[in-house]
């Protein structure tokens, strides 16, 4: 459980978080966007298709990377939320502040 | 990052009675963001055992733990591990009520603004209250502000 990084050809950043994205890890996610920001990355994709929950905490996350990553022009992207993911983005409105792929081959493509 | 402590102890007590079985969860957590994790594994597990919940009720039991306990952690007990957050639930045929209560002074709840509002959605905080009234099917508080129960039915 906790997150990995993976970077595809074009680029792209992969954040992969397994298991919860809640107050306790929050700021692990956090310090590995920072720090690709740091190095020059500016495109980064969050991959939910094994995250089983998030709370208001790691979605007040998500909203701060997602601020920080427009601030230097660079673009933030979901993939891969279930059924409950993707009903907790609607009830927040959050699907109005990231683009929200279906699978993460869906958001590669739109970079 | 797993806190060095004590493992968190569940207690459990079965009850049966002519209207059916019960089962009580209770749960004693220092009042640290590290132990969420860990306390609402815990907690949800139990809660969900043995009736072949479906998914979203798993999901729903999650958040709103995770949610109520943090806010107990960070608002009631300031976060100060010296102090202690406990968690309870009560699971019935039809429905599984959950409760969290803090040593802190309370809160009142209705003076949180929606954070669906306008000017709301891009801010950082502001959704736990939020979500538990969303996932949850009843929310009370206790007059103090410092006991919440979010019960949801089974069916």
């Amino acid at each position: 459980m906790g997150f990995t990084k993976t970077t595809n050809p074009a680029g792209v950043a992969i954040l992969h978080v397994e298991g919860q994205l809640i107050v306790g890890n929050r700021q692990e996610l956090k310090t590995m966007v920072q720090d690709g920001l740091d190095r020059g990355e500016r495109k980064f994709l969050i991959d939910c298709s094994q995250t089983a929950y998030i709370d208001s905490s790691g979605l007040g996350a998500l909203v701060t990377l997602s601020k920080k990553v427009r601030e230097v022009q660079g673009e933030l992207r979901m993939a891969g939320l279930n059924e409950d993911l993707r009903a907790l983005f609607e009830l927040t409105k959050l699907d109005s502040l990231f683009p929200i792929s279906p699978t993460v081959e869906d958001a590669l493509a739109s970079f | 990052m797993q806190p060095h402590a004590a493992p968190l102890r569940l207690t459990v007590r079965r009850s049966r009675s002519s209207v059916g079985s019960a089962v009580a969860v209770s749960l004693t957590v220092p009042a640290d963001v590290r132990f969420v994790e860990e306390a609402v594994e815990l907690m949800a597990r139990h809660c969900l055992s043995g009736l072949a919940p479906g998914q979203r009720i798993g999901f729903r039991v999650r958040v709103l733990l995770a949610e109520a306990l943090t806010n107990s952690i960070l608002f009631g007990a300031d976060g100060n591990p010296a102090r202690t957050v406990r968690l309870a639930a009560e699971l019935t045929d039809h429905a599984i009520r959950l409760q969290v209560t803090d040593d802190g002074p309370g809160f009142d709840p209705e003076v949180i603004p929606d954070p669906t509002a306008p000017g709301g959605v891009s801010k950082s905080i502001g959704r736990g209250l939020f979500l538990i009234r969303s996932l949850a099917d009843q929310v009370e508080f206790n007059e103090q502000g410092n006991t919440i129960w979010m019960t949801l039915q089974r069916s």
